[in-house]
């Protein structure tokens, strides 16, 4: 015990400031009114979806949880069910062996909701594109609201993608 | 190069490998003979030959006591098939599904016929890796009915998950049937994330495969782009720097070590031991900005090409990566011994997920996992290259095959990928760090074979004219390990899947494909 309560103590608080929001990386206007957002701002949640990434973009996900990001300390926690979920963070190309299962993780969401499509792929469908296999990028198959490139994106690139997604039509700070 | 009796012809390349043309008929022979002297199966795939003027093939890797041996089975056009061999190599049994599923190729008498890679995306009777398929095609989504297996009895049920699951992880459905709180079976159904990589490989010219090889399974990116570096090298006759040899070593230490530390936070947190996920994420961190700052990149992705790699490590920059792997190794050694010391972490890891030796070898482990099961395999040892030839690496084991196995296996590799680096840092030879590549003749075969952090990864090359890929396959070790996790359950209680999972972290795009 006596170890353990040493490293937390000399590793000490490692969190940094998180990232602004960047409108350049908006797909759709906002819909959401202010007064939704102001309590989403405070207590966001979020489901993941790996729609058929190489699992790159999970890695940077992982990562925002890490001490450094601390994402849950800005009120935003990934939750284990679509059906508490607030905003979906879709990875990957959709590949169409996820293609229903995507639409249905969608629906399952109540609205009001908020997508966020991450990576190179999901903003674009990427190397992959569009084939047999492939429907290509998120927006193909559901709406996008804020889409965030990389290979894969960072995890500042990353908060900073949800962090715009909860920010007001008139651009008023998220918190 | 083997002791099989068939005429072997050597596949030029950094690894030592033979190639072998056999008819189907004495491939099960073979095969049998094979396992006899303790030959591992590495891959098994298919491919179309219609373009030759041949029919299809069967091809299938094993590895021998002297290297790679990769055997060629011509097939039939119309109703091309052979003698499966899922019964001397279980691990066989999903890749002659899936070969199936993109080729038509029929494995006969084979215990499974169900689908594999299949689900909704084309209907059956069309084959999406035959060379007249277009890969723009389009199919209206299909029925996907799936029959698992049922366990019937007095109070079993059944729990469906996924395929999107409750955590950060790919996407894959799991069909668990219980009693009470005890697994009775598990069936994985995976392929969610199939989006066409080996048919993509086939549009594309040797150097433009390069990145996408990177990209089959992200968290292995190194150990694909090498793999892939290596089969293009070996076709084009091309030699790459001993420079850059030293440089893909230390970038693959680096993953391994990135990735090892991730799952070990993991394994903290999911038996409830969160200070052990804030510990390891912040030093996985640390490793992921000491990348980004000497190589470029987090992950290190496209950074290993053909002919070389595309970053160098400067006389600073060498000195910088020490320090901080130094630093991290002894914050290792700590979080390692308060690990040890937890009582509920060990009453949680000990005796859960256990793989004896015995089904370890039987259904074929790789990897760190197998090593926890006293599989004494590492390609980096067993067929040392440059730039391994020198370094003596050390095997880490252990025989217990349950998560503390494989958690303390993750820690010794950890410590010996600090020394590997150090070593590769200290002798690092000077000189070019990239040669152009050459052309390459159609059909010729390459192949590329790297210890990744999670087991061997594999890339199988075989060129068309105007250095092209007539085809490409590139292998996961998951594709080994994922049938051992159905079995690793068996008897455990549904909450410790979480654990016995990310004890293994198989990927699923990289045998998704």
């Amino acid at each position: 015990m006596y170890q353990l309560l040493k490293q937390i103590v000399t590793a000490g608080i490692v969190t940094e400031r998180p990232p602004l929001p960047d409108q350049a990386l908006r797909q759709l206007e906002q819909q959401l009114p202010d007064a939704i957002l102001k309590h989403i701002g405070r207590a966001l949640a979020i489901r993941h979806v790996d729609a058929g990434s190489c699992n790159g973009c999970e890695l940077e996900i992982h990562a925002c949880n890490s001490p450094y990001y601390n994402l849950e300390a800005l009120g935003i926690k990934f939750v284990a069910s679509p059906r508490h979920a607030d905003m979906l963070l879709v990875t990957g190309p959709v590949s169409r062996n996820m293609a229903v299962a995507v639409k249905r993780t969608y629906d399952a969401t109540p609205d009001p909701k908020l997508v966020v499509a991450l990576g190179d792929c999901g903003c674009t469908g990427g190397i992959f594109g569009e084939s047999y296999a492939s429907c290509g990028r998120v927006s193909n198959v559901i709406p996008v609201d804020v889409a965030v490139p990389g290979c894969p994106p960072t995890p500042t690139a990353i908060m900073q993608g949800i962090l715009t997604a909860i920010q007001g039509r008139d651009r008023t700070p998220v918190r | 190069m083997t002791d099989l009796p068939i005429q072997t012809e050597a596949i030029p390349g950094a690894m030592p490998a033979s190639r072998s043309m056999i008819e189907a008929g004495t491939l099960r022979a073979v095969v049998e003979k094979a396992k006899a002297q303790k030959a591992r199966l590495v891959a098994l795939w298919g491919s179309d030959e219609t373009v030759r003027g041949g029919g299809y093939a069967l091809q299938v890797a094993l590895a021998v006591r002297t290297g790679l041996l990769w055997l060629t089975v011509p097939l039939a056009r119309e109703h091309p098939r052979y003698p499966g061999i899922a019964d001397i190599y279980p691990a066989a049994n999903r890749m002659q599904r899936a070969a199936y599923d993109l080729l038509g190729i029929h494995a006969q008498d084979a215990p499974d016929h169900r689908k594999w890679l299949r689900h909704r995306a084309w209907p059956g009777g069309v084959f999406p890796l035959r060379k007249e398929f277009d890969i723009a095609s389009r199919f209206p989504q299909a029925d996907d009915r799936y029959p698992f297996v049922k366990v019937e009895g007095e109070g079993v049920h059944e729990i469906p998950v996924g395929p999107v699951h409750a955590g950060t992880i790919e996407p894959g459905h799991f069909r668990f049937s219980i009693v009470g709180e005890k697994i009775l079976r598990l069936e994985e159904r995976l392929a969610y994330t199939h989006k066409g990589i080996e048919k993509c490989f086939e549009a594309m010219t040797l150097e433009e495969g390069a990145r996408l090889a990177g990209r089959v399974s992200g968290d292995s990116t190194v150990a694909y782009a090498w793999a892939y570096a290596m089969a293009v090298e070996g076709v084009t006759g091309t030699e790459p720097p001993s420079r850059s040899l030293a440089l893909r070593g230390i970038m693959l230490e680096l993953e391994r070590m990135a990735n090892h530390l991730g799952d070990l936070g993991y394994l903290g947190n999911d038996v409830a031991l969160s200070f052990g996920f804030f510990q390891f994420w912040r030093l996985k961190e640390d490793l992921l900005r000491l990348n980004a700052e000497l190589f470029g990149h987090r992950y290190l992705m496209d950074l290993v090409v053909p002919g070389g790699v595309t970053c160098d490590l400067t006389r600073d920059h060498e000195q910088r990566l020490l320090e901080g792997l130094d630093r991290i190794q002894s914050e290792i050694a700590s979080l390692q011994s308060i690990y040890d010391e937890h009582s509920g972490a060990q009453d949680r890891f000990i005796m859960t997920g256990q793989v004896l030796p015995d089904l370890a070898e039987r259904m074929g482990l790789t990897g760190f996992a197998g090593r926890a099961s006293g599989i004494m395999c590492d390609l980096r040892i067993d067929y040392p290259i440059p730039p391994y030839q020198q370094l003596e690496v050390r095997l880490a084991s252990h025989t217990r095959g349950d998560v503390a196995a494989r958690v303390s296996v993750r820690f010794e590799e950890l410590f010996e990928s600090v020394r590997l680096v150090h070593a590769l840092v200290n002798h690092l030879p000077p000189g070019e760090l990239r040669v152009p590549v050459g052309a390459a003749p159609g059909g010729a075969r390459g192949i590329g074979w790297v210890e990744g952090w999670r087991g061997d990864v594999f890339i199988a090359l075989d060129t068309a004219d105007g250095n092209r890929i007539h085809r490409a396959h590139p292998h996961d070790p998951s594709w080994q390990n994922w049938p051992v996790l159905e079995r690793a359950v068996l008897g455990n209680i549904v909450p410790d899947f979480p654990l016995i999972n990310k004890s293994f972290n198989l990927s699923y795009s990289g045998p998704d494909l």
